[in-house]
């Protein structure tokens, strides 16, 4: 048995250690907000925070999430209003729309650690995340939108 | 009343007896503190001793140079700011970045996709728990560098990360520098094992550290 902390409510997993950290969410929880894409961390659809880091939970196994704080896309914020899901909405980003929760996951990353990101800024964060839709500038206007909303809300993330 | 014999002086042992158990007690006391210490030297590298020697100087280094300029080193020692990848020592895909710690930044750190193991399968993410690039301020470029160059940077304390000597020696055994040798599927080895490194490695130092001419 594996206790996880998955969006501040504990879970007791009984699965083997080295099963991605993707496959416990989506299966055993049943959170599937958290897509699967690649595989091998080259897409970024599956990005989740683990202790407030973007981990590609593809490749991150279950034993390290033993324990620690992992955060999904279902519990980002409590009404899906934290600034880059209402700017993403806002804007009408996604197309298809299946690699925006990890868009969002890292998206949120890059605004906690700078608030007032660059076109720089933002190409260094989001490079990892793959959009087949093409909507990069979508992206890139919904980060600078949700730094504004960030700024106004008093800097909360 | 000067009859009785207590207790406890009825099985007090006598003064030999007393003398034997206290010196077995310090022989066994030394044999382990001996012991002890030889498994301690076991574990530290072997003390540098330095007998100059530039033509076996040279020729180590050339061993050196080698496995540093192959892929599983090299490859994290870019010139620029974003790591090489593969075997062709390509752009890492993505363009993560160093970052002021070599630890990558903002939504593409290291670890966000470089787990303390490596991932099964063919060309999937290297894995170790120390997972880095050298740090801004210290960037120890061996990309374009040429034997000269790359010998003279790695005795410099200046440009090395502050070693000297001993901590130098110490480095053939890191962890992430053995990590070359583990590189996950799909990634060739670096050109000799890590004994044969290792032993070169100690060899160029110890003989005086020699740049070549070129």
């Amino acid at each position: 048995m594996i206790n996880l902390n998955v969006n501040h409510k504990k879970y007791r997993i009984d699965a083997d250690p080295d099963m991605p950290l993707l496959w416990v969410i989506r299966d055993i929880i049943g959170l599937t907000g958290t897509k699967y894409g690649c595989g091998v961390a080259q897409c970024g659809a599956c990005v989740i925070h683990l202790n407030g880091e973007a981990v590609r939970s593809c490749v991150t196994k279950l034993s390290r999430g033993a324990g620690q704080e992992i955060i999904t896309i279902e519990g980002l914020s409590a009404n899906n209003n934290h600034p880059a899901q209402v700017a993403w909405n806002e804007e009408s980003v996604p197309q298809c729309g299946y690699c925006h929760s990890g868009q969002i996951m890292s998206a949120a990353v890059l605004l906690r650690e700078k608030p007032n990101p660059t076109d720089q800024d933002i190409d260094d964060a989001m490079a990892g995340n793959i959009c087949r839709c093409g909507t990069y500038l979508r992206i890139r206007k919904a980060i600078h939108l949700a730094a504004e909303l960030q700024k106004k809300e008093g800097g909360t993330t | 009343m000067n009859n009785l014999v207590k207790p406890w002086q009825r099985f007090m042992p006598s003064r030999t007896v007393l003398i034997m158990g206290l010196l077995l007690y310090f022989v066994g006391l030394m044999a382990f503190a001996m012991n002890h210490k030889t498994e301690l030297k076991k574990e530290l590298p072997p003390h540098v001793v330095i007998r100059k020697d530039s033509v076996a100087s040279v020729k180590a280094f050339t061993a050196v140079y080698k496995v540093l300029m192959s892929p599983r080193c090299m490859n994290c020692h870019p010139q620029g700011d974003i790591p090489l990848q593969g075997d062709d020592s390509h752009l890492h895909t993505m363009f993560p970045k160093r970052g002021l710690e070599g630890k990558g930044v903002l939504a593409m750190k290291c670890a966000n996709c470089h787990q303390p193991t490596n991932t099964p399968g063919l060309n999937t993410p290297p894995g170790n728990p120390n997972w880095h690039l050298p740090p801004a301020d210290m960037k120890m470029v061996f990309q374009g560098k040429t034997p000269r160059q790359l010998a003279k940077q790695l005795v410099d304390p200046q440009l090395n990360g502050h070693k000297d000597m001993q901590k130098l020696v110490e480095h053939a055994d890191d962890g992430l520098v053995k990590a070359g040798w583990n590189p996950g599927e799909g990634r060739s080895l670096p050109p000799m094992s890590h004994a044969e490194f290792k032993k070169a490695w100690i060899t160029w130092l110890s003989t005086g550290a020699y740049a070549p001419k070129q």
